[in-house]
């Protein structure tokens, strides 16, 4: 197999191919950062829900200048809109949609992820930086399905997908699906399977950048995205 | 007659004592009763205990108190919202103690407080660092970890409008943890934008009932 130079996602494009798989009428709940980005790129045909843990379903995009409210925000704290059909409740009512598994999709960014599924996105080791867990353990417990965004490697070059997590955990075997800038990433029972992979990357050099054994799916994908 | 309606601030947190555990409303800045917990500082209270989702916004109301020293501790799910800088600083020198709590936990701790429950089981945190010493167990295949509730001395809490029987509704995302922490309070003082005549308010849409409500007063 050919191993030119791989052309990785931008963060944009890593949002735009997450937001491919968000499903038809999904009740959705979007992370901070760059999960944020995907309600940007949901295909016009689909009708999806996004609900947001400040207690707000039907959240719409960011308000036209001129229409901003400041009392309608997102987990962000960045403002938003409502729509039609959204309503608003309170926070033990988000949280009951998130823990009782009403949300059938959450996606989130990370740190690092384990083989087994296991999720390490709240505390990095720096011990003099509070730390700040938020809802996160909350939508990784109860949603439906957790899939997660992230950079398959760290600034130095170093696998962010890991045997073990070398943080603490946010919780235990709950990532289903991993869209990083140079590949998707379904973890099954079997361990690692690799179902898209960006051009000019085998799965030796994926391999390279990853900690635990991954196995190619025969039917395999290039992964692109459009300039997003 | 019943009548919640007090004149002023100083009326409104009246009471409140040194170490008293204090529940703020708010997710950041958006429905925090600002005015509210800044009438704290003028009744010279100390030793507080805040619980809030976050630590304080800029310098205004739970920020401020922690920068003039008021707050021991804070039980809050993300100290690092918006602008942090008067909790980073207190955090970073040692002068708060800070319990992190689960987002969606802190909610059912303070509604199980609300409601009367002793503690109850929870799957957020199993098999994590937030569960550490804390009784776990197994039911139906499933582990969670046992959690138990948090009362407040006093809850402070942001609505839009009220009546004075201290029925409330509110306004967009400003509702967030305001209506959960009113019925944890043993004194909850709600500061609200306009008072209207009782039955004024569509019953069907009243979101706080009287009954969660001590005091109300108008901060415009």
């Amino acid at each position: 197999m050919s191993e030119n130079t791989p052309k990785p996602l931008s963060r944009r494009q890593m949002a735009w191919r997450a937001a491919q798989d968000i499903p038809d009428g999904g009740y959705v709940n979007l992370g901070i950062g760059l999960p944020t980005l995907c309600g940007d790129y949901v295909p016009k045909d689909r009708e999806i829900v996004f609900h947001s843990e400040n207690g707000i379903l039907g959240m719409g995009p960011a308000p036209q200048k001129g229409q901003e409210d400041p009392d309608l925000i997102n987990a962000g704290k960045q403002l938003v809109t409502l729509l039609p059909g959204g309503s608003y409740f309170h926070h033990n009512d988000a949280f009951l949609m998130i823990r009782g598994g009403h949300i059938d999709l959450a996606l989130m960014g990370a740190l690092e992820v384990a083989a087994n599924g296991d999720l390490a996105n709240w505390i990095t080791n720096d011990p003099h930086a509070p730390p700040g867990v938020g809802g996160a353990m909350d939508l990784a417990a109860g949603a439906k399905e957790v899939r997660i965004l992230l950079e398959h490697t760290t600034k130095e070059g170093g696998p962010r997908i890991r045997k073990a997590c070398s943080y603490p955990l946010t919780a235990k075997a709950c990532v289903k699906r991993i869209y990083t800038n140079l590949a998707v990433i379904d973890v099954t029972p079997d361990g690692l399977v690799v179902r898209e992979m960006v051009e000019g990357l085998g799965l030796a050099g994926l391999q390279n950048l990853t900690e635990p054994t991954l196995t190619l799916v025969n039917d395999w994908k290039k992964l692109t995205a459009p300039a997003v | 007659m019943i009548d919640k309606r007090v004149r002023d601030l100083a009326a409104a947190v009246a009471g409140i004592q040194d170490g008293a555990t204090v529940l703020c409303g708010g997710f950041g800045a958006v429905g925090e009763p600002i005015a509210l917990t800044e009438a704290l500082l003028p009744l010279g209270v100390k030793e507080l205990v805040i619980v809030a989702n976050n630590a304080g916004t800029g310098e205004t109301g739970i920020a401020r108190l922690i920068k003039e020293g008021r707050v021991r501790k804070v039980i809050c799910s993300y100290p690092r919202t918006t602008d942090p800088r008067e909790f980073e600083a207190a955090y970073k020198t040692g002068k708060i103690e800070l319990e992190l709590v689960p987002q969606g936990t802190l909610s059912e701790r303070l509604r199980a407080a609300g409601a009367g429950i002793g503690a109850f089981y929870t799957p957020t945190g199993v098999g994590t660092r937030l569960a550490e010493g804390k009784e776990t167990r197994d039911i139906d295949g499933k582990s969670y970890v046992l959690e138990k509730p948090i009362r407040g001395d006093a809850a402070l809490i942001a609505a839009y409008k009220g009546d004075r029987w201290g029925n409330l509704v509110y306004r967009k995302s400003a509702r967030n943890f305001n209506p959960v922490m009113a019925a944890a309070g043993v004194l909850t003082v709600a500061q609200v934008s306009e008072i209207v005549e009782l039955g004024a308010l569509d019953p069907e849409a009243v979101v706080t009932p009287g009954i969660f409500v001590d005091r109300v007063v108008v901060v415009r």
